[in-house]
């Protein structure tokens, strides 16, 4: 099923936290809301879900295929929502908070009872914590918590599932495992599917598609390879992943970025891997003069931070390969170069971005 | 006190320890054992036949009787309104809330006998309503629910007082899992809400319950201490006393302190069963 969401407003008071979205899900696809804590993620989220309506405005739509949805409330929406606090419910056991959503269905549609039983376990099965049937959710560990949310969602077989930051109340290691599980469950279910993270690592790795949220409104919408390789702001580029400032100005109609003070400011903003170490700046006239800080090389990158002449501070990622060709210690004197001359992103400040 | 469970810098000599609990339990027996011992041996100085004579007295019978209709009135009207205030005291966050949580602890703040002077003062002959009243010929001071409404008024912050933390705490997040999960509000208050401040709720009304048949002061005031019509048990044990019928207001003091003593076996099973469901 695909979810459009056509001129919606959420307001708290006076504090606009949805300013006029409209945006498409496509049938199908895993999106994941991804944005800054306050951007309005959840809220959107909670929209879609009904936990929330939005400000009256005859505009204002939010359809599930075609049916306007706007002013239902959640109860009728046949949605699976996962909180980030698991929210199961903790009187009941793994089995029952699973039967919950099939239980209440009105007598008329409500599956017989061998049925509701097969369906949960079935569930108990996907979600591999069969033995865990009888257990009640305290005895269980976050990630087995978040898994039984999960499938207690997948019960009432919804035809959108919505993930509120699931993975973020969860440890380093279970949270990647968890990540990979889901993308493998909706590559077998294949259930429209939206979940909210501020975890740029999370969106990339696990979404079709990626829609980078700011101060409630949408900065960029694409693929993790289109908002990771073309963001369409600095902000989308800042915010998936370290970036380092220069300032300068370009030199006429060339694309060279000189780092000049001058009348005419502007920034080249360029990710740590995208940089090179050059030894010595023989037949690179812009390369930038730095003094080697700190080398990291702990790490499946080496990670090395110098110091420029503005007393700036440039951190580059190089592999292990091309660190053993340019080796540096701290003290030393080197030069960095951006590897491509057409930067990820480069705007002067009469283009609108700069400060 | 086990020294074990002391923290390291508490740790203190066996002496002052063996002081201290002795002191706890010489306060313990000489105030609130020893007068529960004297109840029970006045109540049955005479014999259990006698007990048993003073129990069934048509005058006792009928404050029994009183104290359990205002009893069960009152107790069902404040479980209703205490889950109603905790709720959206709770679930709610609205301008003036902790002033509104404070008016609950008010009948904790003011003397009972004010409590029971307030309805004098609104519905006596002589108070705000009392002129309208009489024309409509309704009786609420000396009659039941001016016993009612007082009691009421006492006993309103004790299921109240023990649900908002509770509800507080567990916020509306399993609430809100129950409506997406397609469950009504009906269904999800039943299902999800009473059972989780199921235990909080079972307190709450022990206590409840407990002042209600106990309540001496406000009901006093509101009473008129009409034998046979309007006196409750403590009220009966009062005018026993004051006309020098000792054994017979000691047996009915004596329905009293079982009725205490029960309270607090209740109390102690739902505190263990409580924290047995949070472990």
């Amino acid at each position: 099923m695909s979810i459009t969401l056509q001129n919606i407003t959420k307001s708290f008071d006076h504090f606009q936290a949805i300013k006029d979205i409209s945006l498409t899900f496509k049938d199908g696809e895993l999106t994941a809301l991804l944005g800054p804590s306050g951007s309005g993620k959840t809220t959107l989220l909670r929209l879609v879900a009904g936990l929330e309506l939005p400000d009256e405005n005859p505009e204002s739509r939010i359809l599930f295929n075609d049916a306007d949805v706007a002013r239902k409330p959640a109860s009728q929406r046949n949605v699976g929502f996962v909180f980030q606090h698991y929210a199961l419910f903790r009187h009941m056991t793994v089995f029952e908070n699973i039967a919950f959503g099939l239980r209440v269905m009105k007598r008329s549609q409500r599956p017989p009872k061998a049925e509701i039983r097969d369906r949960v376990n079935e569930l108990l099965k996907l979600i591999q914590l069969g033995a865990m049937a009888n257990r009640m959710p305290s005895q269980l560990s976050g990630g087995q918590r978040q898994r039984v949310a999960l499938a207690r969602a997948l019960a009432i077989r919804p035809k959108v599932l919505l993930l509120d930051e699931p993975f973020g109340a969860l440890d380093a290691k279970v949270r990647t495992e968890l990540r990979r599980w889901l993308r493998e469950l909706h590559d077998q279910l294949h259930i429209t599917s939206i979940f909210v993270t501020h975890d740029q690592e999370e969106a990339l790795e696990v979404a079709d598609r990626i829609v980078v949220m700011n101060q409630g409104a949408i900065e960029q919408t694409g693929t993790p390879d289109e908002v990771f390789h073309h963001p369409a702001s600095e902000f989308v580029l800042q915010f998936l992943g370290d970036v380092n400032v220069f300032h300068g100005r370009f030199n006429g109609s060339s694309s060279r970025f000189h780092r000049i003070d001058t009348d005419h400011p502007s920034r080249m903003l360029v990710r740590p891997h995208e940089i090179e170490v050059l030894l010595n700046p023989l037949g690179n006239p812009d390369a930038i003069p730095v003094q080697t800080h700190r080398v990291l090389t702990a790490g499946a990158v080496v990670k090395l931070e110098f110091i420029d002449s503005l007393h700036q501070s440039i951190q580059v990622h190089l592999s292990h390969a091309d660190y053993t060709r340019t080796p540096v210690h701290p003290g030393m004197k080197v030069y960095l170069r951006p590897r491509s001359q057409y930067n990820p992103f480069v705007r002067s400040a009469a283009n609108g971005y700069g400060h | 006190m086990n020294r074990v469970t002391l923290r390291p810098g508490l740790r203190s000599s066996k002496a002052v320890e063996i002081a201290i609990t002795a002191a706890t339990l010489l306060f313990l027996g000489a105030f609130l054992l020893l007068p529960l011992a004297i109840v029970f041996g006045e109540a049955f100085r005479q014999g259990v036949r006698v007990w048993m004579e003073s129990i069934v007295n048509p005058e006792a019978l009928s404050a029994i009787r009183m104290t359990l209709l205002v009893t069960a009135i009152s107790v069902p009207l404040n479980i209703v309104f205490g889950i109603a205030a905790a709720w959206s005291l709770s679930k709610f966050r609205f301008r003036g809330r902790n002033l509104v949580i404070t008016l609950i602890d008010l009948p904790f703040a003011v003397s009972p006998v004010i409590s029971g002077l307030i309805f004098v003062l609104l519905f006596g002959a002589h108070g705000w309503l009392g002129p309208w009243l009489g024309e409509h010929n309704i009786r609420i001071i000396f009659a039941v629910p001016g016993i009612v409404l007082a009691t009421l008024f006492v006993t309103f912050p004790y299921v109240a007082r023990e649900l908002i933390p509770l509800m507080t705490e567990q916020g509306t997040q399993e609430e809100q899992a129950a409506l997406t999960l397609g469950a009504s509000g009906w269904k999800t208050f039943w299902k999800v809400t009473i059972p989780n401040i199921k235990w909080g709720l079972i307190y709450g009304v022990i206590l409840c319950n407990a002042r209600a048949m106990g309540e001496f002061g406000a009901v006093s005031v509101v009473s008129g201490h009409i034998r046979g019509h309007t006196n409750t048990l403590p009220l009966q044990t009062e005018i026993l006393y004051n006309e020098y019928h000792f054994t017979a207001a000691f047996a009915v003091a004596s329905l009293l302190a079982m009725l205490a003593l029960l309270t607090i076996v209740l109390k102690s099973v739902v505190e263990w069963k409580t924290k047995e469901c949070r472990s």
